[in-house]
């Protein structure tokens, strides 16, 4: 069980949620929690989340965009206080993960909330001091939609394409080959299905080793 | 068919059947003999469970049911795990 600390809106339909775990076994940057609630009449609905922290603390940060009809994000991002309760089963996952003994360079690639475990490895790359080069390609719909806006305007290592602004739309192959380090990085793709299908077979098709790529999809946009 | 996502959702339910990480054992497919991480198996949620297919033939590896209290994993499509 976790106890919300605070909360905070970060986009128009989302926000980014501290969670304090005190038995919280640390966690590998891109791993996710698994966030189940239950209604007063005992239906229960679980949902994946990525944390956006990592290391020993136990201070988690989620960050949830709202789903129109979504069974678990509308209460995560609309009606969830600081001092409730959740509850939450991790931390999971040990492939899409990125550890400080990785030394080849980084492209992590992001569609909208994707950015989520994608935050969570910029900022362990930046706390280990890892001459690895990384560097992120986020894809989102307009400025105001970016996760972690603040945080990310301070880095020179990121690149934005803007799918519904003036003269953006979506990511593009020449857009993508442009923007991603070469042939040999290993490469991160987090976003909905079909953002990270269209990026994954276009690296494959630039030379990439399918074997170097990590997706991680959530479904719909 | 529904959007899948990729195996790593499994991580959580697999831990309520096996003792690690099951996400980044392999898995060898029945259908063509495919051995990848579990991490990239394709998942289409099939309430109350999921269905996992082999992402390279799309044969189904296994499918889960949560039903009363219980999780029932069906196997059939995986010849061998190694973790």
């Amino acid at each position: 069980m976790g106890t919300v600390a605070s909360a905070r809106a970060e986009t128009p339909t989302g926000r980014s949620i501290l969670i304090d775990v005190p038995d919280w076994p640390g966690n590998i940057a891109g791993q996710h929690v698994d966030v189940r609630l239950t209604a007063p009449d005992g239906y229960q609905a679980t949902r994946s989340y990525s944390l956006a922290s990592s290391g020993p603390e136990p201070r988690l940060q989620l960050a949830v965009d709202r789903l129109p009809d979504g069974e678990v994000s509308p209460y995560l991002v609309d009606d969830l206080l600081p001092g409730d309760m959740l509850e939450l089963r991790g931390p999971l996952g040990g492939w899409f993960v990125w550890k400080e003994s990785q030394t080849e360079p980084v492209q992590l690639i992001a569609g909208g909330s994707g950015v989520v475990p994608l935050v969570a490895m910029i900022r362990a790359h930046a706390a280990s001091g890892s001459t690895a080069p990384m560097q992120l390609l986020y894809s989102v719909r307009t400025p105001d939609d970016r996760f972690f806006a603040d945080e990310l305007e301070k880095l020179d290592t990121v690149t934005y394409a803007y799918t519904r602004t003036e003269g953006g739309g979506r990511l593009t192959r020449d857009a993508l080959e442009a923007a991603v380090l070469p042939v040999g990085a290993a490469v991160f793709v987090c976003g909905p299905t079909g953002f990270v299908e269209a990026v994954a077979s276009w690296l494959v098709d630039l030379g990439h080793d399918a074997g170097r790529i990590k997706t991680e999809r959530f479904g719909g946009a | 068919m529904t959007e899948h996502v990729d195996g790593n959702v499994l991580a959580g339910p697999l831990l309520e059947l096996f003792r690690e990480d099951m996400t980044t054992a392999t898995a060898r497919c029945a259908g063509c003999g495919d051995v990848s991480v579990l991490a990239t198996a394709m998942v289409y949620d099939a309430s109350p469970g999921w269905t996992v297919r082999c992402h390279v033939c799309e044969d189904v590896l296994l499918t889960f049911v949560r039903a009363n209290g219980r999780l029932r994993i069906d196997l059939r499509g995986i010849t061998a795990l190694e973790v």
